[in-house]
């Protein structure tokens, strides 16, 4: 059984949908009794990191989540949340990842190309497929360097000595992170097709 | 790199697709869940679902259909027609739309871009915008381009933008239908002027066509309609073109 943690930011539906396709087990909770049970567990979400982090604290899900031992998948704001801290609202994360969250698009033009052969800046949400590299881990078995994934995002974990993908948006970010039994992803691999798939089905069998 | 996005629009009468289609292999013709399948697998990057139902009957089972398309699509989708408040737009975010498309109601009440984005968050806004030349000045249109309106086309998609739009939809009304291509110049002065992604409609004839917007007119993405349903220029073979062409899309 999969947890998804339900923690009222949204997007759930997607995640749930795409567990569905995939034919897998899962239950919708915030029940910390049921998310320490379950096999795998999912935190996905969308919105703003204090706002976002301010909602597993009152439902006292923080060390319940740090304290997990089997696979757990952070997905878009659930992996920034399991960083260090987020440059959106200043907000101090769970720390399970050594590593920052920053605001896309710092600098106004990037010379290496990633925005596009005439883009004249960087346009914040990142919104669309992009591309992910030096993949390591399982969660990547079977991938090429250089799939595409979707993402919609404002801010990005900065890349670490965790970081086991990466893209790049006018500077390069951590698209996923992973130490232990703990992965996250900042791109959605519910949305991103086949690709997606194999990557949500992998996590179903770390 | 980011890629240009390639998305394929589906009108939906009643819960059925409406434009003609010639595709064969398809369990239901017309099944506009059969038919956003297929284009996600030919590599769509997005999907566009556009109620254009005129009854309250009809908005029913548009809701409904939303809810089948996003327990089906493995990529994101927008849903748009005739959505005129909040709770308009949470129906179909709890049916599972990934975004909405708001025009004429944004018109009329501009707020409701504020009160949307507030609720849900800016990435689920799209707001649509329809435009046509009169007198050289880029006008706003409602109602399919028949009622121009006082709001001009880049002073509009400037206040969509602060107001909390998360991307814009443009589609010059002297352009589309015609299969001339866009008016790339109107396309790159918006994309410059924004901070949000510009999606290009309506006017595509050819893959050049397409490759001008997403090069010349610096659009982030090109909605088609019925190139595609018509099949006169299948989703892989596009891509494949504007790959060659040096222009970043994703290849399945």
């Amino acid at each position: 059984m999969i947890a998804v943690i339900d923690y009222d930011t949204g997007n759930l539906r997607s995640v749930a949908n795409a567990l569905g396709r995939l034919g897998a087990e899962f239950m919708v909770t915030d029940d910390p009794a049921k998310i320490r049970g379950a096999e795998r567990v999912l935190l996905p979400g969308v919105g703003e990191a204090s706002t976002a982090m301010e909602k597993l604290r009152q439902r006292g899900l923080v060390e319940v989540i740090r304290s997990l031992t089997q696979p757990v998948l952070g997905i878009c704001i659930g992996v920034q949340l399991m960083c260090r801290r987020s440059e959106e609202g200043n907000t101090p994360c769970m720390g399970i990842f050594d590593a920052e969250v920053k605001r896309l698009g710092a600098r106004p033009v990037c010379p290496c190309g990633c925005m596009g052969p005439v883009a004249k800046r960087l346009k914040v949400p990142e919104m669309g497929w992009n591309t992910i590299a030096h993949l390591r881990t399982p969660l990547f078995a079977g991938l090429d360097e250089g799939a595409y994934v979707y993402y919609v995002h404002s801010y990005a974990p900065e890349l670490s000595r965790q970081t086991i993908a990466t893209t790049l948006y006018g500077m390069p970010f951590s698209a996923a992170l992973g130490r232990d039994n703990f992965y996250g992803t900042q791109f959605h691999p519910e949305k991103s097709g086949r690709i997606g798939e194999r990557i949500l089905k992998n996590f179903l069998e770390l | 790199m980011l890629a240009k996005r390639i998305i394929p629009c589906l009108d939906i009468k009643d819960g059925a697709t409406v434009k003609g289609i010639n595709f064969l292999g398809l369990q239901q013709v017309g099944d506009p869940v059969e038919l956003g399948k297929k284009y996600a697998e030919e590599g769509a990057d997005e999907l566009v679902y556009l109620d254009i139902s005129a009854t309250l009957e009809g908005r029913k089972t548009f809701a409904e259909l939303v809810t089948r398309i996003a327990r089906q699509i493995n990529i994101p989708f927008t849903v748009g027609g005739g959505i005129s408040s909040v709770e308009d737009a949470g129906l179909l975010l709890r049916a599972g739309a990934d975004k909405i498309t708001v025009n004429s109601a944004a018109v009329r009440r501009p707020e409701l871009i504020d009160e949307i984005a507030a609720k849900y968050g800016n990435q689920f806004v799209v707001v649509a915008i329809d435009a046509k030349q009169i007198d050289g000045r880029w006008t706003v249109t409602t109602h399919g381009g028949k009622r121009p309106t006082e709001r001009e086309l880049f002073a509009w998609a400037r206040e969509a933008q602060e107001r909390g739009a998360g991307e814009i939809l443009f589609t010059s009304m002297d352009h589309d239908g015609t299969k001339n291509g866009y008016p790339c110049e109107t396309f790159a002065r918006l994309s410059d002027l924004l901070s949000i992604p510009v999606v290009a409609s309506g006017g595509a004839g050819s893959v050049q066509d397409i490759a001008d917007v997403l090069t010349m007119g610096r659009a982030d993405a090109a909605l088609a309609a019925s190139i595609f349903h018509y099949g006169e220029i299948p989703i892989p073979r596009l891509k494949k073109e504007l790959h060659t062409m040096g222009i970043p899309v994703r290849l399945i």
